[in-house]
């Protein structure tokens, strides 16, 4: 079953390589500066190593899925992400796999009742936003210094020809990397704890865990989504939004690499503490909403001519679409898993809040009952070293299957909100 | 990879600044063919007729080099097409200031001495618009924050020489020559005219790519 649940995790993979491969090399493809079999090739290939050597640090990504407390749920909410991103792919929208993902967990808390930690959410809402006004002002800033440099120093076209596509390359290289040693953890991160292959030695060199192999897998899958449908949002985010010159398009990668970099680099935060500097707030940003972001500085930068509004517009509505759409398949999809396939889609776990005789809706158990030795339940603490006995995602009793089971008709519930992850994958 | 662009890029640096010192000689020489024609001094201008036939023989070649080469290493793809253009309609100017050069040798025009000066003046001009050019097209490359100062002196040089052509065809028209002489003069002035008209449009196509460049 683990490998029908990891063929969605391929397909998140699959489709983030389509999406998101566009945020690195889309200018330098769309300004012709390099080939797209060049730079695909090139992104997949640091995709792949950056899932592989790098993905094993982003543990704290982990933590994104890691609410998602059972294999069926994770499927269905991995899905629901891939589903939505893909959808989006065939609309030429470049969006955030994050942004995806985020709203299938927040489907997967509404459908479990689990609560949903409104300020973190709020932080998250608010990064969106302010990682296209940072990437905007720091695109519009370097390519007027760029600019002044180049007036300065007076290169032949040509050199700077060469110059531009080397640092399209290499910033290009660099976010791809990225993209798979961060991303990696969204695609493959449920499954680390099920991970399903064995270790493999080497010739007696190095051994390939089975979480290597994993990542290796999502890396692959990334890679083949870059090589086989990137051009669509390529198009979108190199020409149709506005047309980049190869200085503006390299400007662009690097001041969201840059971003991206500065929001998320706990080496920088330690740095800066460490010199009695006011740290930098670590805060997720999109990529995609970065480059966006940066193009926007740029075309501000030459006050707002030739950038297309329909086009932004239409981009802006799909970054709020996603959420909301990924939210609304996984919730479908776990509605659909749960009732149609009898498929276990989350675990409730310690109780915090008593519910005056309530009975969860329909899908949800009521975690905190304790079985009585008689067979009927009651009230109390949860049993601590069996939760899934007593909280099972699967279909619920009835009031009055309880009542006949358990022969404690008006005995309060107590019912499990947001509870530890205790999942048995 | 990035060594072999280098290279490439060296190589068709050099052969884009050979092609823009062969259009610039050219012009030079265009003029002294014209005054030795007008000075009488028929050998000397044979042998610049020849001299600038190797030259335009030598931008073609130049110019179909940087061509394939531009497009075989896919080098500057967003401006290629324009520096094409413009490499092709600075060819334009060459051919013409040959074809000139050549009408007088075969068709061998008999200028009027009073009207030699103004000859002379048209051919000066057109050349200075045909030099202003070159500067702006080698500032495109190198600077093109400065090709709008050469744009200007362009367009001045070729209103001048509109100026100094249409006073000459008076002048022409206003001698006691036969209709048909005149007639065959007038078509001298459009000729020599012509070399600053071919350099205003590479000066206008040159704007539009400089207003490409700089966004």
């Amino acid at each position: 079953m683990i490998y029908l649940y990891l063929l969605s995790g391929v397909f998140l993979g699959w489709s983030l390589g389509a999406n998101d491969a566009a945020n690195v090399i889309g200018t330098a493809v769309a300004t012709k500066m390099v080939r797209f079999k060049t730079a695909a090739t090139l992104c997949g290939l640091f995709v792949i190593l950056g899932a592989v050597l790098g993905g094993a640090g982003t543990t704290a990504t982990l933590g994104k899925l890691g609410a998602v407390n059972a294999p069926a749920g994770a499927f269905a909410v991995t899905l629901a992400a891939a589903f939505t991103v893909f959808w989006m792919t065939r609309l030429k929208m470049p969006v955030s796999t994050s942004q995806a993902i985020i709203g299938s967990i927040l489907g997967w808390n509404l459908f479990a009742a689990a609560a949903t930690d409104m300020a973190s959410l709020a932080r998250i809402v608010v990064s969106w936003g302010a990682s296209v006004a940072l990437t905007a002002s720091m695109a519009a800033g370097l390519y007027a210094l760029f600019r002044a440099i180049l007036k300065r120093l007076r290169v032949h076209l040509l050199m700077l020809d060469v110059h531009t596509r080397l640092g399209l390359i290499v910033v290009g290289a660099f976010g791809a990397y990225s993209l798979g040693a961060n991303n990696i953890a969204n695609v493959m991160g449920v499954f680390v704890p099920v991970v399903p292959f064995r270790d493999i030695d080497i010739a007696g060199l190095f051994t390939l865990t089975g979480v290597h192999q994993l990542f290796l897998l999502g890396g692959i899958a990334v890679a083949a989504g870059v090589m086989t449908y990137s051009q669509r949002v390529i198009r979108t985010i190199g020409n149709d939004l506005l047309k980049l010159s190869p200085l503006a398009g390299f400007t662009v990668v690097l001041a969201s690499s840059l971003v991206l970099f500065i929001f998320s680099s706990r080496g920088l935060e330690a740095w800066l503490l460490a010199r009695g500097l006011p740290a930098i707030p670590l805060v997720p940003i999109s990529s995609s909403h970065a480059v966006i972001g940066g193009i926007v500085g740029i075309a501000l930068l030459h006050r707002g001519r030739n950038i297309r509004f329909r086009v932004l517009g239409e981009i802006a509505v799909g970054w709020l679409a996603t959420p909301v759409l990924a939210g609304a398949i996984a919730f479908f999809g776990l509605f659909v898993l749960q009732n149609v396939f009898d498929q276990q889609v989350f675990r409730a776990a310690a109780p915090t809040v008593l519910e005056e005789t309530i009975l969860p809706r329909d899908g949800a158990a009521c975690p905190g009952e304790r079985e009585r030795e008689d067979g009927g339940w009651t009230p109390g603490a949860v049993l601590p070293d069996n939760p899934v006995d007593v909280a099972g995602g699967k279909r619920p009793l009835t009031r009055e299957q309880e009542a006949g089971e358990s022969g404690a008709k008006d005995a309060p519930r107590l019912r499990g909100v947001n509870g530890r992850d205790k999942g048995t994958r | 990879m990035s060594i072999i662009y280098l290279k490439q890029s060296k190589i068709l640096e050099g052969q884009i600044d050979e092609f823009l010192d062969t259009i610039s000689r050219a012009s030079l020489i265009f003029r002294n063919g014209i005054k030795e024609y007008l000075d009488g001094e028929i050998g000397h201008f044979e042998n610049t007729i020849g001299e600038m036939s190797r030259m335009e023989n030598r931008a073609d070649e130049l110019r179909r080099t940087i061509e394939n080469q531009l497009y075989m290493h896919s080098l500057i793809p967003e401006l290629r097409g324009d520096v094409l253009g413009l490499l092709e309609s600075m060819d334009t100017v060459i051919n013409a200031e040959k074809k000139t050069l050549l009408q007088f040798s075969v068709e061998m025009p008999s200028v009027p001495a009073e009207l030699g000066p103004d000859y002379l003046a048209l051919a000066d001009v057109s050349v200075n618009a045909a030099e202003e050019m070159v500067t702006a097209v080698r500032a495109f490359f190198h600077d093109f924050n400065m090709v709008k100062n050469y744009l200007h002196k362009v367009y001045f040089h070729e209103k001048e020489a509109d100026k100094i052509s249409d006073r000459l065809k008076r002048r022409i028209f206003a001698t006691d020559l036969e209709l048909s002489r005149k007639i065959h003069l007038r078509y001298f002035a459009l000729h020599v005219e012509n070399i600053s008209d071919y350099a205003e449009d590479v000066a206008d196509r040159l704007g539009i790519s400089t207003i490409k460049r700089s966004y």
